[in-house]
C-alpha cells in the first residue's frame, strides 16, 4: 500500500532523514519505535507533506506522492494524528471533528455520508458525544487524543498516521485508545502507522515494526519477534539492562 | 439553533426604523459612519479575530476604494456602480498579490509588513499630487443616484450604506458559520494541525484578506460618495491602528461584536465633545477599563455584566 524508498529530509541543514525505506501492506499495523530525536516523527511529516522529502520516492498505492501539498495527501486518504494531540482548543468538539471532513464537504458523497461518520465516531467515543458542544481545550488529556483520532477518522484515512498517542495519557486511558486502534483495523481495515515511546504495548498490538536510530533505520521485523529481540528489550524495553551492560 | 435569523431581524428592524427617532438631528451623520465603519471593522475582524491574522494597513485598503472611486468618477465621470465593483475588484486583486508574500510572516512581522503596505498607499496619497490631488485632498465626488433618487442627505446616506453594510453583515454571519469559517478559526489555532486536516492554510489566508480588502475598498467608495471628498488624512496609520481597536473592543471573532465596537467607537468621541480638551483623556480611560473587565469585548462583556447585575437584583426584590 505504502513504499517509502531512500526518502531524505532537511530541516535547514540538519538531515534527519537518512535513506529511509519502508513499507506499509495494506490492513497492517506497523510501528516505528526509536528515542527522541530518532526521526520518526519526521517521517510522519514528510508523509504529511509537512517537511517535504529532499529526495526519494513516496508510493501510495502505486502513485508517487512526495511532491503533492498536504491537503492532496489527505485527500488521498493519508491523515495525521499529530504529536501532542494539536486539537482545535477554542472550537466545539463538534466544529473539531467537523474539520476533520473540511475536504469531503465539497466532494460528491454529500453531508448525509458526513453525518453518518460522525455518529460512527461518537460511537466509538462515548465520551466524545457527552461533551459535543463543549470547547476541546477543556476536555482532559485523554479525551483529547480521542477528539484527535475521531477527527482523523472524519476524514476517512485509508492510511492513518498516529503520533505518541500515549503520550502523557494514563495507562488507562492508553488501553482504551489502543483498543480503539485495533477496533478500527478489524471494522473498517484502516491500515496504521504507529509511532510511539510506549514499545511495549505498541508491538503487542502491530504485526511489525522499525527501530530507528539517529534519522536510519536499523531494525525491522514482525513484531513478536521485535519484542524478543535482545537489543531492542535493551534500548526500549529496558529488560536485562545490567546482564547486556556487562557482557 | 433559530436564534441567528432573529438576532438578524431584530438588527435590521433597528436598523430601519432608528432614522424616524434621529433623522434631522447630527446624529443621522454620525449614524452613517457608524455603518462604514463597521463593514471595514467586520472585514478586518475575518482577518484578525477568525483566522488570527492581524494587518495595520486596512485604512490604506479602505482608501484606495475611495481615491479610485473618487478620481474614475470625478475625473473620467465613469459610472459610479461600476466604479465600485471595480475598485473593490481591483483592491482585492492586489491584497491577494501582496497577500501571497506577506501572509507567510507571523506575529508581530506581519503587523510590520502590513504597517508598511498602509504607510507606502498613505504616501501615495500624499504625493501623486497629478491624480489625487495631494495633501489638500480630493473634492467634487459625485452622489449616488439609482434613477431620479440621488444620495445627497444624511437619511437617504444612511439607507444607502446601511443595506450594504446588512448585506455584508449576514454574509459574515453565515460565512462564519460554514466550514470555511471554522478552518479559519482552525488556522487561528494552529495552523500545524489545520494542514494535516487538509486545509490549504496559505491560500485560504491569502483569500480571507483578499476578501477583507474587498469589503474595505467597498467601505472606501461609500465613503467617498457620502463625503463627496477625500483627504490623505482619513487614512492614515492612526485609522488602521483605530480599526483594531473596534475589532478588539467589539470582541474578535463575532460578526455582531464588530457592530458594537465600531458604534461604541464611531458615537464615543461625538457624545464625550462636552468634556472638550479633555475628551481624548476619557476616551482614553473607557478602551482600558473595556480591555480590562471585558477582555473578551463587548459582545461577550455586556451579556456577563448582566447576568451578574440581575440575579442582584432578583435577590433584593
Amino acid at each position: 500500500m505504502l513504499k517509502i524508498k531512500n526518502i531524505n529530509t532537511y530541516y535547514g541543514k540538519v538531515h534527519a532523514l537518512k535513506n529511509v525505506s519502508l513499507h506499509l501492506n495494506a490492513g497492517e499495523i506497523v510501528t516505528l519505535l526509536g528515542a527522541n530525536g530518532a526521526g520518526k516523527t519526521t517521517i510522519l511529516n514528510t508523509l504529511s507533506a509537512l517537511t517535504p522529502a529532499g529526495s526519494g520516492e513516496i508510493l501510495f498505492e502505486g502513485a508517487r506522492i512526495e511532491a503533492l501539498p498536504p491537503d492532496r495527501i489527505v485527500k488521498l486518504g493519508i491523515c495525521q494524528v499529530p504529536e501532542g494531540r494539536q486539537v482545535f482548543k477554542p472550537l466545539s468538539v463538534e466544529d473539531n471533528l467537523e474539520l476533520g471532513a473540511y475536504l469531503r464537504y465539497r466532494s460528491r458523497e454529500g453531508r448525509g455520508a458526513i453525518k453518518k461518520d460522525l455518529e460512527k465516531v461518537y460511537q466509538l467515543f462515548p465520551r466524545l458525544l457527552e461533551r459535543r458542544g463543549q470547547m476541546a481545550g477543556t476536555l482532559s488529556g485523554g479525551e483529547q487524543q480521542m477528539l484527535a483520532i475521531g477527527r482523523a477518522l472524519m476524514a476517512r484515512p485509508r492510511l492513518l498516521l498516529l503520533d505518541e498517542p500515549s503520550m502523557g495519557l494514563a495507562p488507562l486511558i492508553v488501553q482504551e485508545i489502543f483498543r480503539v486502534i485495533e477496533t478500527l483495523r478489524q471494522e473498517s481495515g484502516t491500515t496504521v502507522l504507529l509511532v510511539e515511546q510506549n514499545a511495549k504495548a505498541a508491538l503487542k498490538m502491530a504485526d511489525r515494526g522499525y527501530v530507528m536510530e539517529t534519522g536510519k533505520v536499523i531494525l525491522e521485523g514482525v513484531a513478536s519477534e521485535l519484542l524478543e529481540n535482545k537489543e531492542v528489550q535493551r534500548a526500549y524495553l529496558g529488560k536485562e539492562k545490567k546482564e547486556i551492560w556487562e557482557r | 439553533m433559530k436564534r441567528e435569523p432573529v438576532k438578524y431581524a431584530l438588527l435590521v428592524a433597528v436598523a430601519l426604523l432608528a432614522p424616524l427617532y434621529f433623522s434631522g438631528g447630527y446624529l443621522m451623520n454620525v449614524l452613517v459612519f457608524v455603518g462604514i465603519n463597521t463593514l471595514l471593522v467586520v472585514a478586518l475582524n475575518l482577518l484578525l479575530g477568525f483566522a488570527g491574522q492581524i494587518s495595520l494597513g486596512h485604512a490604506g485598503f479602505f482608501g484606495l476604494g475611495a481615491y479610485i472611486s473618487a478620481i474614475l468618477t470625478a475625473t473620467h465621470q465613469v459610472n459610479p456602480w461600476l466604479v465600485m465593483l471595480i475598485a473593490a475588484l481591483a483592491v482585492s486583486a492586489l491584497a491577494f498579490l501582496i497577500g501571497f508574500p506577506v501572509l507567510k510572516l507571523k506575529g508581530h512581522y506581519l503587523a510590520m509588513a502590513t504597517l508598511g503596505l498602509g504607510i507606502i498607499i498613505y504616501i501615495f496619497f500624499n504625493e501623486a499630487v497629478d491624480i489625487t490631488g495631494g495633501p489638500s485632498g480630493f473634492s467634487g465626488v459625485p452622489n449616488l443616484s439609482i434613477g431620479a433618487l440621488v444620495f445627497d442627505d444624511d437619511v437617504k446616506n444612511y439607507y444607502l450604506v446601511w443595506s450594504f453594510t446588512l448585506v455584508v453583515i449576514l454574509l459574515a454571519v453565515n460565512l462564519s458559520r460554514s466550514r470555511i469559517g471554522r478552518a479559519l478559526r482552525a488556522i487561528h489555532d494552529s495552523e500545524v494541525a489545520a494542514r494535516v486536516m487538509g486545509v490549504n492554510v496559505r491560500l485560504l489566508k491569502v483569500q480571507i484578506f483578499a476578501l477583507s480588502a474587498f469589503i474595505s475598498a467597498l467601505a472606501g467608495s461609500l465613503y467617498a460618495h457620502v463625503m463627496t471628498f477625500v483627504a490623505p488624512a482619513s487614512f492614515g496609520f492612526h485609522f488602521s491602528v483605530e480599526l483594531v481597536t473596534m475589532v478588539i473592543i467589539g470582541g474578535l471573532g463575532s460578526v455582531y461584536g464588530s457592530l458594537l465596537g465600531a458604534a461604541l467607537l464611531t458615537l464615543l468621541p461625538e457624545m464625550l465633545r462636552a468634556f472638550q480638551d479633555y475628551d481624548i483623556i476619557i476616551y482614553g480611560l473607557i478602551l482600558i477599563l473595556a480591555t480590562m473587565f471585558m477582555p473578551g469585548g463587548l459582545v461577550r462583556g455586556i451579556p456577563a455584566v448582566l447576568a451578574a447585575i440581575l440575579p442582584k437584583k432578583q435577590e433584593r426584590g
